[in-house]
């Protein structure tokens, strides 16, 4: 619970507060899944890792109602312009999760058609090595994204900084 | 491996001898099937001629790629494998040029499902086909300025930019 004031029936808090625990725990996650890192997820997801206990029940496969685009594999360089259209096509506030050496910095794939890392081509929030990483590991990446959509301030998204980095990305 | 059919082999080899002469350069038969090497001019008139022999009837293009042998006078190549599949033979056709004479005939006239091939030799080889329909990139970015499968490339270019070396130690 965020600091706040309670007593018999009541419990005040700051709103970005209220808002950081109601998005941190209703994540919905966009698969982006291209390769043997997808295979980890479905293992994430299955029951026996059960993503759903952090509140990640829904599976959203459009972007425009995700809050968390989770990418998955090798990028390809002629894949590049379409993930950053799915990221581009998700509504604010959103988050990225490279999973795996692929997508985090190009891995193994030191070569002339594979993008050395998504966030050559957007913004990337936490990254989680391995190649591929077991799910406890992409489960530490999704603690890590709840981790940050609890405490993000509420004007976070409208600052200078934020726009900036999106420019640097040639995105809106 | 192949089965080899030595009736429909020598026929082939003693109908291209007597149709296309001194531009067949040489003729082995490897470990799974005979080889031609011949003259690029005359390689569409090859393929239709196999194409329409009665008895050889070569009509399926298994495949069709390139090559690049940087140490030889001729490194480009091309290479065809047809299918008989009435007389259950394959052969492989080859043929050479140099770098400043590319282009060789395009094969779909014959083969309508040469078109990809061709074009995916196009993109990782620089090896242009006349009379193609559509010669252009297939597997790489369009923006792509170079030919990625010729052997003229270093292993590693420690001057490429689009590689993160702080995870690399380079």
């Amino acid at each position: 619970m965020p600091e706040g004031l309670s007593g018999n029936g009541f419990f005040a808090t700051r709103m970005d507060k209220a808002i950081g625990l109601a998005r941190m725990n209703s994540l919905w996650p966009l698969p982006f899944a291209t390769s043997c890192c997808g295979i980890e997820f479905m293992a994430t997801m299955a029951p026996h890792y059960d993503l759903a206990r952090f509140g990640m029940e829904r599976l959203s496969f459009s972007p425009r109602q995700s809050d968390l685009l989770m990418v998955m594999g090798t990028i390809a360089k002629k894949m590049g312009p379409i993930l950053q259209e799915v990221y581009v096509q998700m509504a604010e506030p959103r988050w990225v999760i490279a999973v795996g050496a692929c997508a985090a910095s190009g891995g193994i794939f030191d070569t002339y058609s594979v993008l050395q890392g998504i966030d050559r081509v957007i913004p990337v929030d936490v990254y989680v090595p391995g190649c591929p990483p077991r799910p406890e590991q992409i489960i530490n990446g999704i603690l890590k994204i709840q981790d940050l959509a609890h405490n993000e301030s509420g004007r976070r998204r409208n600052s200078a900084e934020y726009k900036e980095l999106l420019a640097t990305y040639g995105i809106e | 491996m192949f089965i080899i059919n030595r009736e429909i082999v020598d026929l082939t080899s003693e109908k291209l001898r007597n149709q296309f002469g001194e531009a067949i350069l040489t003729e082995e038969v490897e470990m799974d099937m005979p080889v031609y090497v011949v003259k690029k001019e005359i390689i569409l008139d090859l393929l239709r001629f196999l194409y329409d022999d009665e008895t050889l009837r070569y009509r399926f293009l298994t495949t069709l790629c390139g090559i690049h042998y940087p140490d030889n006078d001729e490194p480009f190549g091309v290479i065809y494998h047809l299918h008989s599949l009435e007389n259950n033979q394959r052969i492989r056709i080859k043929a050479f040029t140099t770098l400043e004479d590319i282009t060789f005939p395009s094969a779909t006239p014959v083969f309508a499902g040469a078109n990809w091939m061709e074009r995916e030799t196009y993109d990782f080889y620089g090896i242009l086909f006349s009379g193609h329909p559509n010669l252009k990139r297939i597997l790489n970015v369009d923006e792509m300025d170079y030919f990625p499968m010729r052997k003229e490339y270093p292993l590693e270019d420690g001057t490429r930019e689009d590689k993160n070396d702080d995870f690399f130690g380079r």
